[in-house]
């Protein structure tokens, strides 16, 4: 049963389960204890992972993707030895460094200085090379005018950014990241994006737990993605992605006639929606920049005078990218009466950048209070496709030229 | 890089791991933050440490040479005195301090593996380092009481390092069982008391010897009582009665010697036991 690894295998999980106990009442005293010892503790097992088996190579940048709770910290923090497995192996080649719920364990009641040198030694530093490295990772961190200031009084950036610098540079050859990419400034960020490109090419390996699915597909070699502990893919980043985005609208984005009742006074009903590509196809995923339809159709029970008609189109995080209402282009939408079926379409070129969207239609009374008839939150969902990366949320069509002051003043006066 | 290193497995977190080195690093930065936390803000300082027990001593002279006239009838009545609170007081705060210690770290159990041992044994070092300054207190109050120097002093060592362990030992047992029972905390403050008025640290051997042997034998079956007679012995001689003399016989120091293994066995074996589960537990 037991094996050691391949030379090349940095990471090897053998069929790793991990069962948490939830006790449904916590038994803290002795007194609860004596008092109640027959009383049978509601314990309630979660199967926080089952059966994981992977391989990582040596130098792989490697990405865990899966909803909340799918079982990706509890993996980390088998690998990390921070939890114990139920069953299975865990092998490691090398000196690993964990960064796990954004934070390497820091002493709020210690100055940074003191922190860095526990946290360093604590992932196998020497004090001599802990002390060595403590300079670079204030700098790294920024953190110059801080270094004697109480932990407790950094912002939860200050101390995300001196853990993650403790963590690259104990120059581990293992790092187990946990979501990092998701805090801190944008120019932190990118400091961090670049820390972990290096990191790659300087051959370690890395474990990166995310739900951006843009750095799965920049970075990885190959990705896995959890769902309710269990391994439902493993293999090419941009495969995995997709996978995320099934297993994300298996959640989201059911046809509507599935989802039950709606939020308004239910005198009209959205029965469907759905996305076109420029075929005039049903598709769940549009290529960028090319012409594409949002439809919905809407069944009426009782007669409407004038409705409105309206799409949201958001995206991952939630954030409105897109907002349509048919007030806005057409006077009148007509008049319907009960058991009559529409269908809405709203016709756009897709200029959105690549990721997961989601399509949330509604209708409204045409009257002063604008009082909703139905409203189905994130109803379908489609991926936009291929393109460049975008570092906005769209990418409108555009010119780009490089003038000089002579030439610009030039051609405007010749204009 | 380490490009050829041998593969290891993970199987959780231990209450001892990897290499000695990084064990003891560790134990001792640990101790030494925690130390310099341990008076951080406080005007006096590392002098906390000193006087505390210098100002408990002042208290319970005033009581037992000036109220209860108890110094009067032993010599040196104020080493006798300060030998006591000195080593129980370390005592007391590690094995006080360690009960939380493990739960107060719980940002790095819950994040870090290392091994969980270091946790208890640092806070004994940290406490050492005190017990090291207030020596030096006892050692200066020596030298103005006019006590001899004498050859057995060269053995103080043994007892005080009996007493790191038997300290250390019982920290780990109540770190570890503080995890899931938080009554430990009450229930040792209580002990704490008790034992402070068991053993023989205002009151000096001889008057429990007084009492009849049963009793005295009673007394020093606490470990921690026989450690504060044997090192007032060694540092006053006869005048301070040695265990042996006080319970009457040599063999009979064998039970307070297993009840000290015991105890750091005990302490040991309960926290290999729990260290697993503390990062879940907490």
């Amino acid at each position: 049963m037991t094996r050691q690894p391949p030379d090349d295998v940095s990471v090897a999980v053998h069929d790793v389960s991990k069962t948490f106990r939830l006790p449904h009442e916590q038994v803290h005293t002795l007194k609860e204890r004596a008092l109640h010892p027959f009383r049978k503790r509601k314990i309630e097992e979660l199967r926080a992972l089952v059966d994981v088996s992977v391989d990582i190579r040596k130098g792989e940048f490697f990405g865990i993707v899966g909803r909340n709770g799918s079982g990706k910290t509890t993996l980390m923090k088998c690998l990390a030895g921070i939890y114990r497995t139920d069953a299975g192996e865990i092998w490691l080649r090398g000196r690993m460094a964990p960064f796990i719920e954004l934070g390497v364990g820091f002493n709020p009641d210690l100055t940074a200085r003191d922190n860095v040198m526990i946290n360093a030694i604590m992932l196998g530093l020497t004090p001599a090379q802990a002390r060595e490295r403590y300079d670079p990772i204030i700098e790294f961190a920024e953190l110059e005018r801080f270094v004697d200031l109480k932990l407790k009084n950094y912002s939860s950036g200050m101390q995300v950014r001196l853990a993650f610098a403790v963590m690259v540079y104990v120059d581990a050859d293992l790092l187990l990241i946990d979501e990092v990419l998701a805090v801190g400034d944008a120019a932190f960020q990118r400091k961090c994006h670049d820390a972990l490109v290096r990191a790659r090419d300087q051959g370690r390996t890395i474990l990166l737990v995310t739900h951006d699915m843009n750095a799965v597909q920049r970075y990885c070699h190959r990705a896995m993605l959890l769902d309710n502990g269990n391994v439902v893919a493993i293999g090419d980043p941009h495969m995995v992605a997709r996978r995320y985005d099934d297993v994300n609208r298996e959640v989201y984005g059911q046809p509507v006639a599935a989802v039950g009742p709606g939020a308004g006074d239910g005198a009209a009903a959205i029965t469907d929606a759905w996305i076109e590509d420029e075929e005039g196809k049903r598709s769940d995923s549009i290529p960028q920049g090319r012409p594409c339809r949002v439809c919905a159709q809407v069944q009426f029970r009782a007669a409407i005078e004038d409705p409105l008609f309206g799409f949201s189109v958001t995206d991952e995080r939630q954030r409105v990218v897109m907002s349509v209402n048919s007030g806005r282009m057409i006077s009148r939408s007509g008049s319907f009466h009960g058991g009559e079926t529409v269908t809405i379409e709203v016709s756009f070129d897709c200029v959105f950048a690549s990721g997961n969207y989601f399509i949330s239609p509604e209708v409204r009374h045409r009257d002063e209070e604008r009082r909703l008839i139905d409203h189905r939150d994130n109803a379908a969902a489609f991926v936009v496709s291929g393109g460049k990366p975008v570092a906005g949320i769209v990418d409108l069509p555009h010119d780009v030229q490089i003038l000089r002051v002579e030439e610009r003043a030039g051609a405007r006066s010749v204009g | 890089m380490t490009s050829e290193a041998a593969a290891y497995r993970v199987a959780g977190p231990k209450a001892i791991s990897g290499e000695w080195r990084r064990f003891w690093h560790l134990t001792l930065t640990l101790a030494y933050t925690d130390w310099k936390l341990r008076f951080f803000g406080s005007v006096l300082g590392y002098l906390w440490s000193l006087l505390r027990p210098l100002m408990l001593f002042g208290i319970l002279y005033f009581v037992f040479s000036l109220i209860v006239r108890i110094g009067d009838r032993v010599q040196h009545y104020p080493l006798v005195l300060l030998v006591g609170i000195v080593l129980f007081a370390y005592f007391g705060e590690v094995t006080s301090q360690c009960v939380e210690c493990v739960v107060d770290r719980e940002q790095l159990v819950r994040k870090v593996s290392f091994p969980r041992m270091v946790v208890p044994l640092s806070v004994a070092l940290s406490g050492t380092f005190s017990l090291a300054l207030n020596l030096v207190a006892v050692a200066v109050f020596v030298a103005a009481s006019g006590v001899d120097p004498r050859l057995s002093w060269l053995l103080l060592p043994i007892p005080l390092l009996l007493l790191v362990a038997l300290a250390a030992g019982v920290g780990m047992l109540v770190s570890a069982l503080y995890v899931p029972f938080r009554d430990v905390r009450p229930i040792w403050e209580v002990v704490l008391q008790g034992l402070f008025y068991a053993t023989p640290i205002f009151f000096p051997i001889q008057f429990v010897m007084g009492q009849g042997q049963l009793l005295t034998r009673l007394v020093l079956v606490n470990p921690l009582a026989d450690i504060i007679v044997e090192s007032r012995h060694l540092l006053l001689g006869p005048e301070a009665p040695s265990v042996a003399t006080a319970a009457g016989s040599s063999a009979w120091l064998l039970i307070p010697a297993v009840a000290l293994a015991g105890a750091v066995g005990l302490g040991f074996w309960v926290f290999n036991a729990l260290a697993p589960r503390v990062a879940e537990d907490l």
